[in-house]
């Protein structure tokens, strides 16, 4: 068993001891009366497992995540420039060197060779990557004796670091149970310092929000700077060829794919606006209880449906029904050849619409049943007919919150990744034909960021970049939705 | 009486007739009546048409056509040493039992008095690639039973299949190199005579995927276990952590400027492409600490930090639902704030919150983008997982991104089973969905 665990085994043990003795030592220094406590005697209990393991805890996990990083920085610096082969990257070799390293400790582990008997490894006269290969650690190729020396100076700086962990975390531990049992006593306030605790870890889960954010941003972010030091920026933004090259020397433009994501956007959004907005004012206005109970609910499993499923759907069943309708020369129902495959950007379109139905009908229908219904009486009490009451007075009044609804419908279809994998294309062009297979920036995220990746390469940190920029553009539309939503409900609220 | 009665100089009208305005602004009224109809109507047929096609194409998934053939396992191919060693017959490839296949359907051909010009060798095309291996397996588990005839059940290969299932006809197989008119014939000779046969197939249910070559054999076992191991992460990590994030911002959080970030940061998160959710994943989960590629355990996490938002806000409205006077309740009696949130109004919001989490689940359990960057998808998983560990940390895929897996592979058989994965999958929710609405009906309370 590694030492980490049997550190957090060792915490935790300490804090079931630290809950049943302080709960046991706040009761006799009370003399055996509970009600002199100033709490109840689990809350001394729970203070002290508190503060046994949270502080070990804490400091034990951001240890275990700071480590690998520093560790690495430290052998980095060791590894020479020169030694790193042409076409290759310090990444690569890092990969190597940690690799060989946790095969040496499964050696020791499976007792193959003893610790001593691998710190004198040589790679003149052992092979070491058959021996690493025998406990099932595969090297690319033979192990040079530069890998070696920086993973054997990884390996000691590692259990240095173990050691030190180990020599913090427990005296920390230690001490938080001593302190706490010891505190025990009838006038500690231990339901005060306990509940400050819980109240600690409740700001923290609400923060996770917050760095979940940062993270997005920031991971997204540096390796979009590592991407921008290899490729111009203005040909990122500014070009107009997308042809990723893997030998290098690649076009990597958005502005085809930002085309290809609106076109289908747009498409998508021709369909699902009416049809939503209809079926919205329809339930909401014209329907009675029973149609409304059905059809409301029969809708809204649209939204439920995974999106593989529309991309299949997309792929198998509209994809070549359009076909069969614009395509296939004589065969076909027009008689045109106007398509050749079953990904176009009508094909991802028209089902991007249907999946957004449901989204644009259920947001729209909450939209128009906050319209007071004095409105309407108004209105309807001057003579005028249902849908002329609903044309001139609930649309206006709704038209605030029914523009958020079509732009947070719009920052979905962005987004959406599976239809348009499945269902668009994949060739990058400036075309307004709907019948052409095209691409977007979500379906080049994903192709470059399948398979083997090398993240040295600008051909894999595009993706990182398209994903910053398809965040700021989501992030954008959803604020000025959510604006403008926030900013109608104040009026009748 | 009124000025109205008096005014003769106007054209004559009456109630029971309508004028041409009244006549356009009516039709006008039921054109917009019948627009709303027709959207309706679209969204239904949609979904119908949608769910037809499902279960049309996938049910085919769920049979397989068999063939029943007694295999003699000839010593003299298999232990040539005669000992019945295992490690002795493990040397022994998939290579070397296809001669039996050969002479086990030549046998059968002959007994029935099938007239074919096939040679034994391009009989056995009609079987699936698989069949080797089936009794190759037998064979090392069972080696006392070398010498003997024992009687197997094969999976036939994707075109017989497709043949019997009407995807594959004599027409479509002009250029195929898997399969001869020739072929089809012995088919139909050994279906007349019962030997071959479509039936329930189990493994479609419990199996793994299979290479490309081997459609007939690929199942969604593997992937749903994988899938199982995911829900299990998002479960543990983002019920606590939503729960508690929800009770700090809806019972404690001051009104100030960083709580406000905090939830217009949780609306907007909420929002957030779930492919973005993938490249954090890759960068921060993969790249950076260094977990595993594929495995179980970080598509949990990505998928945890996904579904936060959707817990969060599920959560704070049934929190919000409790009526402030439980709370003065328990704090008039002496409790205090944190025991009056943690003895009387969480246990109440105990239904929203689990009806939250798992339409939650539900979501994430559909997911498939974030999943692809973090490369549970491809052939990945040939066996179930054995412990719990393994079953979080070795690469496996899931049953949305072995639907898709499937459905990249361009080939009509794959098709059939993505579309049968799909019917798995939309079971699975529509179980999860229902358990949701009956906990919401039997346990909301209305204050």
């Amino acid at each position: 068993m590694s030492t980490t665990s049997l550190l957090v085994i060792a915490i935790l043990i300490l804090a079931t001891l630290g809950y049943f003795l302080a709960g046991k030592r706040a009761i006799s220094t009370a003399g055996g009366d509970r009600r002199k406590l100033h709490s109840l005697p689990v809350y001394y209990g729970s203070n002290a497992a508190m503060f046994t393991a949270i502080p070990a805890l804490g400091v034990l996990l951001i240890w275990l995540l700071a480590q690998p990083m520093l560790v690495e920085r430290n052998v980095l610096s060791t590894i020479p420039d020169k030694f790193i082969p042409e076409g290759s990257s310090i990444g690569l070799v890092m990969s190597d060197v940690r690799r060989v390293a946790d095969g040496l400790e499964v050696v020791v582990s499976t007792g193959i060779l003893s610790q001593n008997e691998t710190l004198k490894l040589d790679t003149e006269q052992t092979d070491i990557r058959a021996l690493l290969a025998g406990v099932g650690a595969a090297v690319g190729s033979d192990v040079q004796p530069e890998v070696l020396e920086a993973a054997q100076n990884y390996r000691a700086q590692t259990k240095m670091g173990q050691l030190w962990m180990v020599l913090i975390v427990a005296p920390l531990a230690l001490f938080g149970f001593a302190l706490s049992v010891l505190a025990a006593k009838p006038t500690f306030r231990a339901r005060n310092t306990v509940e400050r605790g819980i109240l600690a870890l409740l700001v923290l889960a609400a923060s996770l929000a917050i760095l979940t954010t940062i993270g997005i941003v920031f991971s997204m972010l540096f390796e979009s700077i590592n991407f921008f030091k290899l490729h111009p920026w203005t040909d990122f933004f500014f070009g107009g060829l997308w042809a990723p090259n893997f030998r290098g020397d690649s076009d990597l433009s958005i502005l085809p794919l930002l085309w290809g994501t609106i076109y289908i956007s747009i498409i998508a959004l021709i369909v699902a606006v009416p049809v939503g907005l209809f079926a919205a004012i329809y339930l909401s206005e014209y329907a009675g209880p029973r149609v409304r109970a059905f059809a409301k609910p029969l809708l809204e499993i649209l939204a439920g449906i995974p999106t593989i499923v529309y991309g299949l759907f997309a792929l198998l069943t509209v994809g070549p029904a359009l076909v069969r309708v614009f395509g296939r020369g004589e065969e076909g129902l027009l008689g045109v050849e106007w398509m050749s495959g079953a990904t176009a950007v009508l094909t991802a379109g028209l089902v991007m619409g249907i999946m957004l139905i449901p989204f644009v009908s259920s947001l729209s229908d909450d939209i128009i049943n906050a319209v007071p219904q004095s409105l309407r009486d108004g209105s309807l009490g001057l003579g005028a007919t249902p849908s002329e009451t609903i044309r001139q007075v609930v649309l206006p009044a709704a038209l605030p919150g029914i523009v958020g609804a079509v732009l947070l419908a719009a920052s979905r279809a962005i987004g959406e990744t599976m239809i348009v994998v499945l269902g668009a294309g994949a060739i990058a062009k400036f075309s307004a034909n709907p019948l052409e297979a095209m691409t977007t920036i979500t379906t080049r995220i994903v192709s470059q960021l399948t398979g083997d990746t090398d993240f040295a390469s600008p051909e894999t940190l595009v993706a990182f970049a398209l994903g910053l920029t398809l965040f700021v553009l989501t992030l954008g539309l959803n604020v000025i939705a959510l604006y403008i939503v926030r900013k109608y409900r104040e009026q009748y609220d | 009486m009124t000025d109205a009665i008096q005014k003769p100089e106007k054209k004559k009208s009456s109630l029971l007739l309508l004028d041409a305005r009244t006549r356009t602004r009516n039709a006008a009224e039921k054109r917009f009546k019948a627009y709303g109809m027709i959207a309706v109507a679209f969204g239904l047929l949609m979904l119908s048409i949608l769910v037809f096609n499902i279960v049309t194409r996938g049910a085919g998934a769920y049979q397989q056509t068999f063939i029943a053939l007694e295999v003699e396992l000839l010593a003299g191919k298999l232990d040539k040493k005669g000992n019945r060693d295992v490690d002795d017959l493990k040397k022994v490839s998939t290579f070397g039992y296809t001669p039996l296949l050969s002479n086990a359907l030549e046998a059968k051909v002959t007994e029935l008095g099938i007239k074919t010009d096939l040679k034994a060798k391009k009989m056995v095309g009609i079987l699936s690639k698989s069949a080797a291996a089936q009794v190759r397996d037998y064979v090392l588990n069972n080696p006392n039973k070398i010498g003997e005839t024992i009687g197997f059940e094969f999976l036939a290969s994707s075109r017989v299949d497709g043949y019997l299932k009407g995807r594959v006809s004599r027409d479509s197989i002009g250029n195929d190199k898997n399969i001869s008119p020739a072929q089809l014939d012995l088919v139909d000779a050994l279906k007349a005579e019962g030997f071959l046969a479509k039936r329930f197939n189990m493994s479609f249910i419990t199996g793994s995927d299979a290479s490309d070559a081997r459609p007939e054999a690929a199942g969604m076992g593997t992937s749903m276990i994988g899938s199982f191991f995911m829900m299990l992460v998002v479960l543990v990590l983002a019920l606590p952590i939503g729960v508690a994030a929800s009770i700090y911002l809806e019972e404690f959080a001051p009104k100030n400027w960083i709580t406000d970030i905090i939830e217009v940061n949780i609306s907007n998160l909420a929002a957030v492409p779930s492919i973005v959710f993938g490249i954090l994943g890759l960068a921060m989960f993969i790249n950076y600490m260094h977990l595993p590629n594929s495995a179980p355990l970080v598509g949990g996490l990505v998928l945890t930090l996904m579904t936060l938002p959707t817990i969060i806000i599920s959560t704070r409205a049934s929190l919000k639902a409790v009526p402030p006077s439980i709370r003065d309740a328990a704090l008039g009696v002496g409790a205090s704030k944190m025991q009056s949130v943690f003895h009387h109004v969480l246990p109440l919001a105990a239904p929203g919150i689990l009806t939250g989490t798992i339409i939650g689940l539900a979501q994430a359990l559909g997911e498939t983008a974030p999943l692809l960057l973090i490369g549970m998808v491809g052939f990945i998983a040939s066996n179930p997982p054995d412990s719990i560990a393994t079953g979080l940390l070795s690469p496996n895929s899931a049953m949305p991104a072995q639907v898709y897996e499937w459905a990249k592979r361009a080939d009509p058989a794959f098709y059939e089973r993505a579309w049968g994965g799909i019917i798995i999958l939309l079971v699975f929710l529509v179980t999860m969905n229902t358990i949701a609405v009956i906990l919401r009906r039997r346990f909301e309370r209305r204050w």
